[in-house]
């Protein structure tokens, strides 16, 4: 009882999340406090131990994340929270999650930056940081939610990815979305979609922890299981044992990015308004999206015929929906808190030059400033 | 190798054998120490958890066969407190080194002591790093050659045993890699302990800190024989040097609640959801 707490809420996005992941099942939770995202520990640190879940506070970010993946190999759902210093500091360790196919939350609350920056001012600095801060070849799934009820969704759908693909799935919120009060609505348990992994249906004695079949996925034994393997950050053979030859570096690592590559067009989650026939496609996300949709509205009362393409899959990236919608159109205009980040995707995949309104300092785009982007683009 | 009969063949993934590690290091002793304590405690190995980090002791979790991980540098013991607090049917036994434990986690080690999560830590002790090639490190006497003090070590080292004990630690002995015995006597009480509970062992590193000093491996053996003594004494006096005396013994052991004791208890007061 009480583990979904179905119904309707008023509360922030940092809240939602939390509700988000004990929805999902997340049981275990470790984080270092840091604004904007020290709400999510602190509703966590209330609600974990009710729902007979574990809640950590660690001494630092590296510990935090460690400890997600040796919770997640363990067999929990589990969750990390921070924002982007805090990130940096785990880049190491989402690497090891990738190589060593934990699945597992990590929820990026964006703030100012570089380096302390302005700890709680919104920013969406840090989308190209999750796509390719740990070193080595890596794909990763990005998902950026618009609301408070987004928050509370894609929670959910990030601890499902997670599941399915057995791979760290980012969560890339900001200060405004996080601290932002507004409705949302909690289903029935009934109505809540809970993917969980694959487990091993082999003999304990015949089980390779990174054998895999069509999907490229590796069923997932747990500590406790029985099945006594090994798992190491080195290049490894289907075993788990480390192989430095060049084959094994030249398997492992297309086998990583392929699972997920392969199955980009059924990840990436894309919301259209206005694309049919437009002439200007703006290119927003998070909340800037909301700023971009007004925008959009504005254009067409003026004539022109814009359309909003709101990207909720960061990572990976729709190429191949853009450059279709692109084709057809005039101009394009990207609308992001950044100085110039995933407007380089978005210039790659249009293949054409892209109006850029950059945003930097807190308070999200005016719709009147992407407005006039959008006038700019369409002559 | 798995023609071998090992007391331990059970506890140790024979299709893994030989290990890695140079002749004359202790290394495999420790794992030996490790493999047979874990026989003969009748632990359920289905119920144990064998966590490393980085270096040449990092590599022991893959030669043990329990469910086993070697995380990146420095962070077995966080790993392990993620298993251990999400999973407490589940027992996390740390196996790494001065350099991975002390140097680069050496935070983590000091926060796990803190908490007593409820984990073993085995940390072989070779004065350097030994993997990179024998560089000093967090553990390495001051005024030692090494490659990266070409004119002496300015820096002191830590005294493990002492540190480890002002951070908390329940159990906390120091042997060396030529008292296999009174190790494996410590491993199994650790084993069997709840609590963070820490044992030092000394270990030869024959190829990088023994060819750099001009000491054989059986020189190197023959002097923690020599030097090694055993007494009863607080943490705080268990010198560790390295060309004059190292004293050994079993300095720490009581009890406190685990983290995860305490956790129950404010799961009873937090009561049930909402």
């Amino acid at each position: 009882m009480g583990e979904v707490l179905t119904g309707s809420h008023f509360v922030h996005g940092d809240w939602a999340c939390a509700e988000g992941a004990i929805a999902a099942g997340c049981r275990f939770y470790a984080a270092y406090p840091i604004t904007p995202a020290t709400e999510i520990a602190e509703r966590l640190a209330q609600r974990l131990p009710r729902v007979g879940g574990k809640f950590v506070q660690f001494e630092d970010e590296l510990g935090a994340i460690a400890s997600v993946i040796g919770a997640s190999y363990a067999g929990q759902k589990a969750m990390t929270a921070t924002s982007g210093p805090g990130i940096s500091l785990m880049l190491e360790n989402i690497g090891l999650a990738v190589m060593t196919e934990a699945p597992c939350v990590i929820v990026n609350v964006m703030r100012g930056g570089p380096s302390t920056g302005q700890p709680t001012a919104g920013a969406q600095g840090d989308v190209m940081q999750c796509r390719w801060g740990t070193h080595g070849d890596t794909e990763i799934i990005a998902l950026a939610p618009q609301s408070v009820q987004e928050m509370f969704d894609l929670t959910i759908h990030a601890f499902n990815l997670s599941e399915r693909y057995r791979t760290p799935v980012f969560l890339m919120a900001d200060a405004n979305i996080g601290h932002l009060y507004e409705s949302l609505k909690i289903p029935e348990t009934d109505g809540i979609d809970i993917v969980d992994r694959r487990k091993p249906t082999i003999a304990k004695g015949e089980y390779k922890p990174f054998s895999t079949g069509e999907d490229l996925v590796p069923p997932m034994a747990c500590f406790g299981d029985g099945y006594h393997f090994y798992a190491t950050g080195l290049t490894h053979d289907e075993r788990g044992y480390p192989d430095m030859s060049v084959e094994a570096q030249d398997r492992l690592v297309r086998r990583l990015c392929d699972k997920i590559r392969r199955d980009a067009a059924r990840i990436e989650m894309v919301e259209e308004h206005f694309t049919d026939d437009c002439d200007v496609l703006v290119v927003a996300y998070g909340i800037t999206a909301r700023s971009a949709l007004s925008a959009v509205k504005l254009a067409r009362e003026q004539g022109v015929k814009a359309g909003l393409l709101r990207l909720i899959t960061l990572w990976p990236f729709p190429d191949a929906r853009i450059e279709e919608l692109t084709r057809r159109c005039v101009g394009v205009v990207v609308a992001e808190m950044n100085y110039g980040q995933l407007v380089r995707e978005v210039e790659r995949a249009a293949m054409r030059r892209v109006e850029f309104v950059p945003k930097l300092g807190e308070n999200p785009h005016l719709p009147e400033e992407i407005l006039a982007a959008i006038e700019r683009a369409g002559k | 190798m798995s023609s071998l009969n090992y007391q331990s063949s059970k506890s140790l993934r024979v299709d893994r054998l030989p290990h890695i590690w140079c002749q004359g290091c202790g290394l495999g002793i420790v794992l030996h120490a490790y493999a047979d304590a874990l026989q003969e405690t009748g632990l359920d190995l289905d119920k144990v958890a064998t966590i490393s980090g980085i270096g040449c002791a990092g590599r022991a979790s893959g030669y043990v066969n329990t469910d086993a991980f070697h995380t990146t540098h420095g962070r077995a013991l966080p790993f392990a407190t993620g298993v251990g607090i999400s999973r407490p049917e589940i027992k996390p036994i740390v196996i790494s080194g001065d350099g991975d434990l002390f140097s680069i986690g050496g935070n983590h080690l000091i926060h796990a002591a803190r908490r007593n999560v409820d984990v073993l830590v085995i940390c072989s002790n070779n004065f350097n790093y030994g993997m990179t090639g024998a560089q000093f490190g967090p553990t390495t006497p001051s005024e030692t050659k090494t490659p990266t003090s070409p004119y002496g070590n300015i820096e002191n080292p830590f005294n493990l045993v002492a540190l480890v004990a002002s951070a908390g630690a329940t159990m906390v002995s120091r042997w060396t890699v030529m008292h296999p015995t009174q190790l494996k006597r410590s491993i199994k009480r650790g084993l069997i302990k709840k609590g963070f509970s820490f044992i030092e062992v000394i270990t030869p590193c024959t190829t990088g800190y023994g060819r750099l000093n001009k000491m054989s491996p059986i020189d190197m053996m023959r002097n923690l024989k020599k030097i090694g003594k055993i007494r009863k004494v607080l943490p705080t006096e268990a010198i560790c040097d390295p060309t004059t005396e190292i004293v050994l013994g079993d300095f720490v052991d009581f009890e406190k609640p685990t983290y995860n004791e305490v956790f129950e208890s404010l799961t009873q007061r937090a009561g049930v959801a909402p």
